[in-house]
């Protein structure tokens, strides 16, 4: 569980964005840090030496146009790019508890198991992406079962609390045997967040999980990762500034592979320091 | 989705154009309703005299006017079971290298290659299972299979044991209802003399077995070739779910590839069954054409289409008619081996895409 702060704990530290002024800095735990992180695909460099920090439990907003490197960056941070053909990367990214000493541990060291990286850290999709061959419960239950967990109780319980925190039991429990695949595609996207949840990561990383999705879905969702704050450390990419803007402490701008500015999101929107960022924030590009 | 035009009534090519169109679908079935017909008019004799008795009997006499189609049926349905048992594991196998293991370059030219093999012609698997295949079955293979697994053998008693307690149930609910009177023992004596029956016998090189083997390879491009498609139509967002989640390689093939796409692969793997089932020219070649129900898969035997193609030439009467009830016969089979395939496609895949 990724419980282990106490609620006063969180809520003193994790409203770094109502002015970027916290004083309680040296109290913050990082969750994630990345050191000099570079990514390709094939020649292509697309993530140019980014170095940035995550507060535990905390929303991370990565903003910027698109094809700016953003969603290859999240990728990087669960080993996933390198999945890719004539994908590569460089650079370090430091996450809390990962390693057996429950220390930081960089997850590109050698002899790290990118399976194991993946365990830890959940990721929800542009496009919801449930097992078609499987039930909505199969679907919750899958990355349990792929940790050996076979114990029929056991897997019902979290498959409902993982259920309930996505928001989604009320609608599905009475046809848990369905196909996750027989959904509307908002229903799929918190299944798809449901399963990711289900193995309770450190961090959930979100890659414009809305920019599939309806208004109405996509509102679902940002309450979702509202309510997740304080449980989870969460990094989500997005298009939608307003969003951002709504559900983040932290925002990252990124362009052209690059990180421009990051800072607390109330900052970032309203005072940028960097003309880019203003320009894109006020919709001169991208 | 499915927006039908409206022929427009006043306009000439618009019509024509339509009346050709329904010519042409209409001819299809035409043919098929025609075959029909035509096969069921030359066997009326052999009808007439067997009716159904025909897939029972077991005799196929040709100079005392008998005829039974049973050798025939277990022919056909043995050797083409041997063919889908062997091609299967090869074929899924290999779609799910080229899909996931092989780089990209390897895989396209192993895929072309496969397709090559689909348009050899069956002539000619016939010449190189009579002349290459036949001798390593019979002084490799078959000796092997005998010391292992054929009679006296743990496996037999196994299997034997293994099918009596799978069967029994049936027979169970066969005596309730007094089509098949069998008591427990009597059930596991005949069970226990087919399994060690199985692989029993002088090794020939040519028989069951070894048409069967041939029928695989013959069917393996082809359900590699469409497995390998099905396999492609898995999206990379269901992959990366997989793999997201810490799925290591293999969890990501069982979980999202092969269960995604469960259903076409069974489909494939019934197309592939639809051709062995007809697959005539090279398993008569190599399946020894002797019309008895074999005890051995060394022994020789003879399919529905094997024994067509030996016997229409000097065939008459009730012969021939026997011959093409024989035909009718394997064009049922066939058609109800498609039509079970896709019932089986429809159930797997029931609530896949709402």
């Amino acid at each position: 569980m990724a419980l282990d702060v106490s609620p006063e704990f969180n809520q003193k530290t994790g409203m770094g964005n109502l002015d970027g002024q916290n004083l309680e800095v040296e109290q913050k735990q990082i969750a994630l840090e990345t050191q000099k992180l570079s990514a390709w695909f094939g020649d292509h460099h697309v993530v140019k030496e980014i170095s940035l920090s995550v507060e535990k439990n905390d929303v991370f907003a990565l903003i910027g146009p698109s094809g700016c490197g953003k969603s290859t960056f999240i990728r990087c941070l669960n080993r996933l790019h390198e999945e890719g053909e004539g994908a590569r990367v460089s650079g370090d990214v430091l996450i809390q508890g990962i390693g057996k000493s429950g220390g930081r541990e960089n997850i590109y060291r050698s002899g790290v198991d990118p399976v194991s990286v993946r365990r830890r850290i959940g990721m929800v999709f542009q496009k919801p992406n449930p097992f078609p061959g499987l039930s909505i419960f199969e679907n919750v239950a899958s990355g349990l079962r792929l940790a050996q967990v076979v114990r029929r109780s056991v897997l019902e319980e979290v498959v409902e609390t993982s259920l309930k925190q996505a928001a989604l039991w009320d609608e599905v429990k009475d046809k848990l045997k369905k196909p996750g695949t027989s959904l509307s595609g908002g229903q799929q996207q918190r299944l798809c967040i449901a399963r990711a949840l289900a193995v309770r990561p450190q961090i959930l990383l979100m890659d414009e999980p809305t920019s599939a999705l309806d208004p109405i879905s996509t509102a679902r969702i940002e309450e979702l990762v509202m309510k997740l704050r304080g449980e989870v450390t969460v990094m989500i990419v997005t298009h939608n500034m307003q969003q951002a803007a709504r559900i983040s402490s932290q925002t990252a701008f990124f362009l052209m592979g690059e990180l421009v500015e990051v800072g607390p999101t109330n900052r970032i929107f309203t005072k940028p320091k960097e003309s880019k960022t203003e320009q894109y924030i006020t919709g001169r590009f991208g | 989705m499915n927006i039908k035009g409206r022929i427009a009534p006043g306009n000439l090519g618009d019509r024509t154009f339509g009346f050709i169109l329904r010519f042409f679908s209409w001819a299809t079935i035409a043919l098929f309703l025609g075959m029909l017909v035509f096969l069921a008019q030359l066997s009326w004799e052999a009808i007439q005299t067997y009716g159904p008795k025909f897939w029972a009997g077991t005799d196929w006499n040709p100079p005392m006017e008998e005829f039974g189609a049973a050798p025939f049926i277990v022919g056909t349905l043995a050797s083409s079971l041997i063919a889908v048992l062997i091609a299967a594991p090869v074929s899924v196998g290999t779609a799910v290298f080229l899909r996931e293991i092989a780089p990209r370059q390897l895989s396209s030219f192993v895929a072309f290659l496969v397709e090559l093999l689909a348009a050899i012609p069956s002539v000619v698997y016939g010449l190189w299972g009579v002349f290459v295949l036949a001798p390593v079955m019979r002084d490799q293979v078959q000796p092997f299979l005998a010391e292992w697994f054929g009679p006296e053998t743990y496996f037999a008693s196994a299997l034997g044991h293994l099918a009596t307690a799978f069967i029994y149930p049936f027979s169970l609910i066969g005596n309730l209802f007094g089509v098949w009177q069998i008591s427990l023992s009597e059930l596991s004596v005949k069970m226990m003399a087919i399994a060690h029956g199985l692989f029993d016998g002088p090794p020939l090189g040519l028989g069951l077995l070894t048409s069967g083997v041939v029928l695989a390879i013959m069917i393996i491009p082809t359900v590699t070739a469409l497995s390998r498609e099905v396999l492609m139509t898995v999206p990379d967002s269901v992959r990366e779910g997989a793999l997201g989640l810490g799925a290591t390689r293999w969890e990501m093939i069982r979980i999202a590839l092969l269960r995604t796409a469960r259903a076409g692969l069974v489909g494939s793997v019934i197309l592939g069954l639809g051709r062995a089932i007809g697959e005539t020219m090279a398993v008569t070649m190599v399946i020894g054409n002797r019309n008895v129900i074999p005890n051995s898969l060394f022994e020789p035997a003879q399919t529905m289409a094997s024994v067509i193609a030996n016997e229409y030439n000097e065939s008459d009467g009730l012969h021939l008619s026997s011959l093409a009830f024989v035909g009718l016969s394997l064009f049922l089979i066939a058609l109800f081996v498609n039509l079970f395939a896709r019932l089986l496609v429809r159930y797997l895949e029931r609530g896949r895409y709402a």
